[in-house]
């Protein structure tokens, strides 16, 4: 437990000294900026497709933190004290991914409120709004962690990462948008919660053992 | 030079009949030797005969394409082995002191932080970010490791590399105490370290 | 079967007979089934003549899936006896897969047009064929990126088995989604009662693409086989 406890505080102070949440947050608020610039200003077409893209926001700005995620580890040996600490490689991941999700998901979660909003989502349903951002980054960053684990050898590997995670970002959009559409809440996080756990309990065993390659 | 207890384990290094294979290429020619406890093993070898890939195999990183490099007779293998290879394991933004609290926490360490700082002479900059460090006090850290968490296994990759005059006889010293102690080091060297190896294996293609 | 395939020598004695044998067998039952579904099989009596299409499209599809699922196998032989020819299988049969999803959209498409109207129509099924297709994509580009071929063998292994746990999943995302957002006016692919004379063509066409697989994925081996051999021949000789 102390060797996670580390491992966690570490990768959280790292990121955080990393600039921590500004850039994926500075980029959400991005994207989801240009979403009436292409659609169009008018209020009734923003609010019946404008909130379920702040999914495809938070999907992208989640996947531009991956690159770096295991990479720097390869390169300067931390990889190696780690197959050989007290804890297994897989829970090591799983630390990684929390502190990931910390650092990025919860806040990228708080940002897509007002994010919602602006995108003319009701107020009523902003709250559930983040819940179910909470979650869902919870799934990509489980995702993500296996697809930045598996590209970790490759040089400039940002545009391939996307690629290899994509599909498996596709079930937390799916019921995503849906809690953000308004369409069957209930149901679909519950869902969503499913696959945060699933993401979060599958990805780190992928991503050690592709880890363990890359060490080699 | 320290007072811990000695190792309950009796650590030993098995190789036999290691084969490995690197991008299509054998490094070696089958290897087989086995060393116990309080032994201090110098690997010799030119650049490019497998050195670091021998120590990687026994640390379990590499998988041998023939033959087996085990270490036995310790009765945590998760806790057997220190690896300090040629990256240091250092992250740059953070301080020497957040490396130190990392280590003892991965690797189950209890760290006089003061012995350890005294030891390798790292007082002056225990709060600067490892990105400041020079080669030699980077390389200094990452010995650290050996210290905070005591591991009857020792596998160095260049341990002297980067280090002054002062630095190579605190290595020396280290070795020597581990070996008292009842622990094995397997060290790659280029230059001997200075105490007397009870082994030593050169390496050939 | 597999302990006799895993000597490499053994599989190149094989495979020396059974390729062009698998390429003569799929020519032979395209020959036969590709005229057979186009002009002799029955009109249907809602799509007319557009449902000829399925028999290319419906085989595409099944296969474009039995692939992936093939490849699974091989990845998990791969990763747990690191074996290296389920490594070697499992990359020669990826480009066949994604050309038979690719196959299996275009001709979805062109079928679209004039049932649906539309030349895609975000339907459950295509929806899934279309990640299935990223999927491949996906895996062909991991594998070319990586420039050590055992080290992408063993990590495309992983993100394959990864697909596999993932790609049934979608499917019922998407199956979720598209029943929420499109009730069921759609007119659905594949009805549930096949009449038993475009039953024939169709699985003659499934034994085609089947041999042409098995045939592609062969000779691809095999191709892969003899570059390693002439590598490690040039290695011995750069070195002598």
């Amino acid at each position: 437990m102390r060797a996670l406890g580390a491992a966690f505080q570490r990768d959280l102070a790292l990121m955080w000294s990393g600039g921590g949440a500004l850039a994926p947050i500075g980029f959400f608020l991005g994207a989801t900026m240009l979403v009436p610039l292409a659609m169009g200003p008018e209020r009734t077409l923003l609010a019946s497709a404008g909130p379920p893209l702040v999914w495809i926001a938070a999907a992208l700005a989640v996947l531009a933190t991956l690159e770096r995620l295991f990479q720097a580890d390869l390169e300067d040996g931390s990889l190696d004290q780690m197959l050989i600490s007290r804890a297994p490689l897989e829970l090591l991941v799983l630390a990684k991914g929390a502190a990931l999700w910390c650092a990025i998901g919860l806040p990228l979660a708080l940002a897509a409120g007002p994010a919602a909003i602006a995108l003319q989502a009701p107020l009523e349903r902003v709250p559930v709004i983040i819940v179910s951002l909470a979650l869902g980054t919870a799934a990509f960053v489980g995702a993500g962690l296996a697809g930045a684990a598996v590209t970790a050898g490759v040089k400039r590997g940002g545009v391939l990462i996307a690629l290899i995670v994509l599909p498996f970002f596709a079930p937390p959009i799916i019921f995503g948008a849906a809690v953000a559409g308004g369409k069957d809440v209930t149901a679909a996080l519950m869902i969503l919660g499913g696959c945060a756990l699933a993401a979060a309990a599958l990805g780190p065993i992928a991503a050690a053992a592709a880890l363990r390659l890359q060490a080699e | 030079m320290n007072a811990r207890r000695p190792f309950q384990d009796k650590p030993t290094i098995r190789v036999e009949g290691l084969t490995l294979v690197r991008g299509g290429r054998r490094l070696f020619a089958p290897i087989s030797f086995a060393a116990g406890p309080g032994e201090y093993v110098e690997l010799l070898g030119a650049n490019g005969s497998g050195k670091t890939s021998l120590l990687r195999a026994i640390a379990g990183f590499l998988h041998p394409r023939a033959g087996s490099a085990h270490i036995e007779r310790c009765e945590e293998p998760s806790l057997a082995l220190h690896y300090v290879g040629h990256a240091n394991g250092l992250k740059g933004q953070a301080s020497v002191r957040a490396h130190l609290k990392y280590w003892a926490g991965l690797f189950g360490g209890a760290p006089s932080e003061d012995f350890v700082v005294k030891a390798l002479n790292l007082a002056r900059v225990l709060d600067a970010p490892c990105r400041t460090l020079s080669q030699g006090q980077a390389r200094r850290l990452a010995l650290a490791r050996l210290i905070i968490a005591p591991r009857p296994v020792w596998l160095l990759d260049e341990p002297a590399s980067a280090l002054d005059y002062q630095g190579r006889a605190v290595v020396g010293e280290l070795v020597e105490g581990h070996r008292a102690q009842g622990g094995l080091v397997l060290a790659a060297v280029h230059e001997p370290l200075g105490p007397k190896p009870s082994q030593t294996l050169r390496l050939a293609a | 079967m597999f302990a006799f395939m895993a000597n490499p020598a053994r599989f190149m004695a094989f495979s020396s007979w059974a390729a062009p044998l698998l390429l003569a067998a799929a020519l032979a039952l395209f020959a036969a089934g590709l005229p057979w579904a186009l002009f002799y099989s029955p009109a249907d009596y809602q799509q007319g003549e557009t449902v000829r299409i399925m028999y290319i499209h419906v085989p595409a599809a099944w296969w474009s899936m039995g692939v992936y699922a093939f490849m699974g196998g091989a990845s998990f032989v791969s990763l747990v006896w690191r074996h290296a020819l389920a490594d070697v299988a499992a990359r020669a049969a990826a480009p066949v897969g994604t050309v038979f999803a690719g196959v299996c959209l275009v001709t979805g498409s062109l079928w679209g047009a004039p049932t649906w109207g539309t030349w895609w129509e975000w339907d459950g099924r295509m929806t899934s064929m279309l990640v299935l297709f990223v999927t491949y994509l996906g895996y062909l580009a991991l594998w070319a990126a990586i420039e050590d071929e055992e080290k992408a063998a063993r990590l495309a292994a992983i993100l394959c088995l990864a697909g596999l746990i993932n790609l049934p999943i979608v499917k019922f995302s998407v199956d979720w989604w598209s029943t929420l957002h499109q009730p069921a006016s759609l007119l659905r692919s594949g009805g549930s009662a096949i009449d038993p004379a475009m039953l024939g063509p169709l699985l003659t066409m499934a034994g085609a693409y089947l041999a042409l697989f098995g045939a592609l994925t062969l000779m691809n081996m095999r191709a892969a086989i003899f570059r390693r051999r002439v590598e490690a021949a040039a290695l011995r000789e750069a070195r002598a």
